[in-house]
C-alpha cells in the first residue's frame, strides 16, 4: 500500500510525482510515459483515451482511440466511421498495456459507454472521472468507485454548495402533471441528444407513461444506438411536420415533443401548438437561470454528480490528492481546503457546460 | 407551503398574463381558508413581516456555510433568496411542511430574534422551493411579475364579478379575508366593510385615434365628435389619482385603488377637506410650472420619503373631477354640474397643494386638433374630452370620455440589437435596441443606442424581423443578438415615443417615454436615418432642474 509525503507519492523506493504521469496540456490531459491524451480539446493527437461520446470529450480525427465499445458505437454514429484510423474497445475492468501504463476503465454513471480511466504506473494510481453522476440511471451503468487511487482527478461542472439536485422521480412527476394540467398544451422538453434524452423517454416509461413520445430528428440516430445496445425506449416517433397539411400540428397538443433545447427558438420549434417550453438540466435548479432561458417548466435532471455528489465521492474514494479538470474548480478546491485535503485546479480549456442556446 | 411555493415558482416562470389569472384562479378554488387568505396577501404586498430582512437571512446562512462558499455561490445565482434556499443544508429526518397559517401567524406574533429562530427551524424542514417561497414572503418583495391588481382580476375571475367590486370593498378588508373568499365561492352575500375613506372605481377614457392608426381596435374618426357637447382639458403627464378625506381619514389611491398615500404626506397634509376627488398627481417645479414626468417618478416606489426629498419635489393633485363632497355622492351628476361643484370646492379650499385643471375653449375641432399638438407645456400629453352630461362612471365605457393624446414624435433608427422575448414570443427577437447616428471620437459617423422598443407591429411583422435579425447576426451576447448596422446595410425603423428627457444613464444623455416601432422602413437606405441632434432639438426647452441637464 502507498504511504504519502507532502507532494509526492511513496511507493516502495520510488519516489514518483504524479505530475510525471499525467498533466495538464493545451491539447489536454497528458501522460508522457504512454504519450496518450485523455480527452483531447484541441487538434488531432496520435493517441486519445476518451472517457464518454460526447462532444466536448470526444473528438474526432486522432490516430488512435481507446475508449468502451459503446463510445466508439456513438462517435461512429457521430461522425461517421472515418472518425480514426485505430479504434481499440476496451470493456469495463479490462487491461491494457500501453508503453509500460496501465489503463484500465471503471464505468462513470453519465452516459452509455461512459467510463473513468484508470492509469497506473510504477505503483501509481490516477483516476480521471470525465464526466460522472451517483444517481440511478436506467440507461447506463452506475459509477463505481476504484479503491486505492491516489490521485482523483475529477469534474466539478455543478462545483458549487448551491446545486443540490432533487430526487429525479419527482422532477418526472411534475411533467407529467403538468401534461394533465395543460392537456391542450404541447410540452417541449429540452434534452441533450445523447445521454439526456434516452435518460429522460427511460424514466417516463418507468413512471408508467406508455404514450408515443416525439423525437426531433437530431435524436434519432442516437435513440436507436441505445435500443441497439439493450436500452428499451417504447414507442417513438419523429416529429416531423407537414407544414402544407393544415392542421397536421394540432395532433401535438397534450403530446410530449423531445428535442435539442436550441431547436426549440428555430423554425421547427415554433410550429407546435401553444408550447410549454420545458428542460432537462442541472441548470435549471437557478430559478433566474431557467428564467432568462425562456423556460416555463424547469426539469432539475442532471447527468452530472451534483455538490454533495462530488464531496461525498471524494470522501469515499480518499484520494492523496484531489485535481479538478473542469467546472466551478474554486469552490471545490475552497471545499478540499476546509476538509484539510491538497487540491488543486487543473483549469482545462475546452469542455463545455452542459448549457443553454 | 407546498401549494403557496407551487404557485410561485409557475408565476414567475410564467410569461402570459392570460395563465398567471389562470394559476391564481386555481389556486384560490383549491385552497382552503386561512391559507387562501394570506398567500393573496402576500402576493399583492400587504403583509408586513417585522424584524426578519434579507440581512438576518443572509447571517442565518453564514452560521451554516462557509462564507467564502457562500459568497461564491451568491456571486454565481446572484438572488439572495435563491442562494440561501439553495445552499441551506438539510437536515435529513426533519421534513414536515408546514401549513401556510402557521408560519404567518407565528411570525406576525414573533419578535426580532424568535423570528429568526423560527425561520432557522422552518428552513431545515423544508426543500429548497419551500425554502425560497419562504424566504421571499418574509423578507417581502416577492418580484414575480403579478401586481396586486392582476391578482385583484384573478379573485374577480374566481368569483365571475367585476375586478371593480372587489377594488372598492378592498380597503376595509383584512388578512385572511375570509369573508371575500365566502363571497367568492358563492357562499356568502358581499361584505359591505365599513371603510372610512374608501376608494371609489374610476372612470377612464378610451383613445380617441384616426382609423388609419392600427394599434387600437376601438379608434374611431375625430370627425364623429360633436364639439359642442364636450368639455376639453389638458392630460398631464402625471399620475392619475384619487384623493379622499372623509370623516378623519385621508387616502391617496392610484387608479386601480393602491393606496400610496405613505408615499406622500406633503399632499396628504392639505387635504383639510371632506371629499373625494380626482386628479393628476405632478411635482410643481421651482418657477411654478409643472415639473417632468422623471421628477414625479424620484417620488414614486419609496417606502418612506425624506423632508429634503419633498422640499426638493414638493408634490400636488390638479383636480380633474369631484365624486363626493360633504358625504353627498356626486357621481350621478352630469359633468357641467360637478364641474361647477368642483371650482368652489378648490376655491375654498384654497391650498397651493391642489388647483384646478383648466378647461381649454372649444370652438371647433380644428381648435382642439391645434391645441392638442401644441399644448402649453411639455408635460401635457394632449387633451381629455368629456361631455357635458356625462355621469361619473366606473370602467371604460365609450362614448362619455376620450383622451385625445397628441401626435407622437417620430425618427428613423437603426435596429442594433435584438433579444428574444417572452411568452408567446419567446421563440422570436421582439426586443429591438435602436440608435441614431452622431460623429463618433474618431471622426467617423457611428451609430448610438437611443431606445428599445418590444411593441407596435404585427405578428407578420415580427416574424420578418426575426427573419432579419437571424439572417443579420454579427455577434451574440448571452440572449442578445448584435445585428449588421453600418452606413452600407441596416434596417431601419420609424419609431414613434411621447416624450423626451435628458438621462445620464443612457448612453446617449437621452431617454425615450413609451418607445415603439411605428413603421418597418424597409426601403429606407440606413444611413439616411435620423442623427442624435435631431432628437436633441425635440427635448423640452431648458431644464427646469439642474440635475437633469447631461452629465
Ligand atoms: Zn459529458
Ligand atoms: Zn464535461
Amino acid at each position: 500500500m502507498a504511504g504519502k509525503t507532502c507532494g509526492q507519492i511513496l511507493y516502495g523506493q520510488a519516489m514518483i510525482r504524479p505530475d510525471l504521469l499525467l498533466h495538464p496540456t493545451p491539447k489536454g490531459l497528458y501522460c508522457p510515459p504512454g504519450d496518450f491524451y485523455i480527452d483531447p480539446v484541441r487538434g488531432s493527437v496520435d493517441r486519445a483515451v476518451v472517457t464518454h461520446g460526447h462532444a466536448d470529450h470526444a473528438r474526432s480525427g486522432h490516430g488512435a482511440v481507446l475508449a468502451t465499445p459503446e463510445t466508439l458505437a456513438i462517435m461512429d454514429a457521430r461522425y461517421g466511421e472515418d472518425f480514426t484510423a485505430n479504434r481499440q474497445p476496451i470493456e469495463y475492468g479490462e487491461t491494457v498495456e500501453i508503453n509500460g501504463v496501465t489503463v484500465w476503465m471503471s464505468p462513470a454513471g453519465h452516459v452509455l459507454g461512459s467510463a473513468q480511466v484508470v492509469v497506473e504506473w510504477k505503483g501509481l494510481r490516477m483516476v480521471c472521472t470525465g464526466d460522472y453522476k451517483r444517481r440511478r440511471d436506467p440507461t447506463c451503468r452506475q459509477f463505481e468507485p476504484v479503491p486505492d487511487t491516489h490521485v482523483f482527478i475529477s469534474e466539478a461542472t455543478f462545483g458549487l454548495p448551491v446545486f443540490k439536485h432533487p430526487d429525479t422521480d419527482g422532477e418526472i412527476r411534475k411533467l407529467l402533471d403538468s401534461v394533465a394540467l395543460f392537456p391542450d398544451r404541447t410540452h417541449l422538453v429540452g434534452v441533450y441528444a445523447l445521454g439526456k434524452a434516452q435518460r429522460v423517454i427511460k424514466l417516463l416509461r418507468e413512471a408508467g407513461y406508455n404514450e408515443t413520445l416525439y423525437i426531433h430528428g437530431a435524436l434519432e440516430k442516437l435513440c436507436q444506438l441505445y435500443e441497439d445496445h439493450g436500452v428499451a425506449l417504447g414507442p417513438l416517433e419523429t416529429a416531423t411536420l407537414d407544414t402544407k397539411e393544415r392542421g397536421a400540428q394540432e395532433r401535438f397538443r397534450g403530446k410530449i415533443v423531445l428535442g435539442p433545447p436550441s431547436s426549440f427558438h428555430d423554425k421547427w420549434g415554433r410550429r407546435f401548438p401553444d408550447p410549454l417550453p420545458c428542460f432537462a438540466s442541472g441548470w435549471m435548479s437557478v430559478r433566474q437561470r431557467a428564467k432568462q432561458s425562456g423556460v416555463e417548466l424547469p426539469l432539475i435532471i442532471s447527468d452530472h454528480a451534483d455538490w454533495d455528489e462530488l464531496t461525498d465521492t471524494v470522501r469515499e474514494v480518499n484520494p492523496e490528492e484531489l485535481w479538478i479538470t473542469h467546472g466551478r474548480e474554486d469552490a471545490l478546491v475552497r471545499w478540499a481546503e476546509l476538509e484539510g485535503r491538497k487540491a488543486r485546479p487543473l483549469r482545462l480549456v475546452g469542455y463545455e457546460d452542459e448549457s443553454i442556446d | 407551503m407546498q401549494a403557496f411555493s407551487d404557485l410561485l415558482e409557475r408565476l414567475i416562470l410564467t410569461a402570459s398574463r392570460n395563465t398567471k389569472v389562470e394559476l391564481m384562479v386555481n389556486y384560490f378554488r383549491q385552497t382552503p381558508d386561512p391559507a387562501r387568505g394570506w398567500t393573496l396577501a402576500v402576493l399583492t404586498g400587504e403583509l408586513d413581516i417585522p424584524g426578519v430582512k434579507g440581512g438576518s437571512i443572509r447571517r442565518l446562512a453564514e452560521d451554516r456555510v462557509d462564507p467564502e462558499l457562500f459568497r461564491m455561490s451568491y456571486d454565481y445565482v446572484g438572488d439572495l433568496a435563491e442562494t440561501v434556499s439553495l445552499i441551506w443544508p438539510s437536515r435529513r429526518g426533519a421534513n414536515r411542511i408546514p401549513p401556510m397559517e402557521d408560519v404567518i401567524e407565528a411570525l406576525l406574533g414573533a419578535t426580532r430574534p424568535e423570528g429568526e429562530r423560527l425561520v432557522a427551524g422552518w428552513l431545515d424542514m423544508l426543500e429548497p422551493p419551500q425554502r425560497w417561497a419562504l424566504i421571499k414572503m418574509v423578507t417581502g418583495g416577492l418580484r414575480i411579475g403579478v401586481s396586486a391588481r392582476l391578482t385583484k382580476v384573478a379573485l374577480a375571475e374566481m368569483g365571475g364579478v367585476e375586478p371593480a367590486e372587489i377594488e372598492e370593498i378592498w380597503h376595509g378588508l383584512a388578512p385572511p379575508n375570509e369573508s371575500l373568499f365566502a363571497w367568492l365561492d358563492g357562499d356568502a352575500e358581499k361584505p359591505s366593510p365599513d371603510i372610512k375613506a374608501p376608494f371609489r372605481p374610476v372612470m377612464l377614457a378610451h383613445p380617441l385615434v384616426t382609423k388609419d392608426k392600427r394599434d387600437d381596435p376601438d379608434a374611431i374618426d375625430p370627425a364623429m365628435i360633436d364639439p359642442s357637447i364636450f368639455a376639453a382639458e389638458w392630460k398631464y403627464d402625471g399620475i392619475r389619482v384619487q384623493a379622499v378625506s372623509e370623516r378623519g381619514v385621508r387616502r391617496i389611491y392610484t387608479r386601480t385603488g393602491d393606496d400610496i398615500s405613505h408615499t406622500f404626506p406633503d399632499v396628504l397634509a392639505a387635504m383639510d377637506f371632506e371629499a373625494a376627488i380626482d386628479g393628476e398627481l405632478l411635482i410643481r417645479a421651482p418657477n411654478g410650472e409643472v415639473a417632468p414626468f422623471n421628477e414625479l417618478q424620484q417620488r414614486l416606489n419609496r417606502k418612506t420619503v425624506t423632508r429634503k426629498q419633498m422640499e426638493a419635489r414638493p408634490a400636488m393633485i390638479r383636480a380633474y373631477d369631484i365624486l363626493v363632497e360633504g358625504g353627498e355622492d356626486l357621481r350621478t351628476l352630469p359633468f357641467s354640474e360637478r364641474r361647477k361643484r368642483l371650482e368652489t370646492f378648490v376655491e375654498r379650499t384654497g391650498s397651493d397643494r391642489i388647483d384646478l385643471s383648466p378647461l381649454v375653449p372649444v370652438t371647433s375641432l380644428d381648435a382642439l386638433e391645434a391645441a392638442r399638438n401644441d399644448p402649453p407645456a411639455p408635460e401635457i400629453e394632449g387633451l381629455m374630452l368629456k361631455r357635458w352630461d356625462s355621469v361619473y362612471e366606473a370602467g371604460r365605457p365609450t362614448g362619455p370620455w376620450w383622451k385625445w393624446k397628441r401626435d407622437p414624435f417620430l425618427v428613423d433608427a437603426v435596429m442594433m440589437y435584438a433579444q428574444r422575448g417572452h411568452g408567446r414570443r419567446s421563440s422570436f427577437h421582439s426586443d429591438f435596441t435602436f440608435g441614431v447616428w452622431r460623429e463618433g471620437e474618431d471622426g467617423e459617423d457611428e451609430l448610438t443606442p437611443v431606445g428599445k422598443a418590444y411593441f407596435g407591429f404585427t405578428d407578420e411583422e415580427l416574424k420578418q424581423l426575426d427573419k432579419f435579425v437571424r439572417e443579420n447576426t454579427v455577434d451574440r451576447f448571452g440572449p442578445v443578438r448584435a445585428v449588421t448596422a453600418n452606413k452600407e446595410k441596416g434596417l431601419v425603423l420609424e419609431v414613434a415615443f411621447e416624450g423626451l428627457q435628458r438621462s445620464p444613464r443612457h448612453k446617449s444623455g437621452l431617454a425615450m417615454r413609451f418607445p415603439r416601432v411605428n413603421r418597418i422602413r424597409w426601403d429606407k437606405p440606413s444611413a439616411e436615418a435620423d442623427r442624435l441632434e435631431t432628437l436633441e432639438k425635440m427635448l423640452p426647452a431648458d431644464p427646469l432642474f439642474g440635475k437633469s441637464s447631461p452629465a
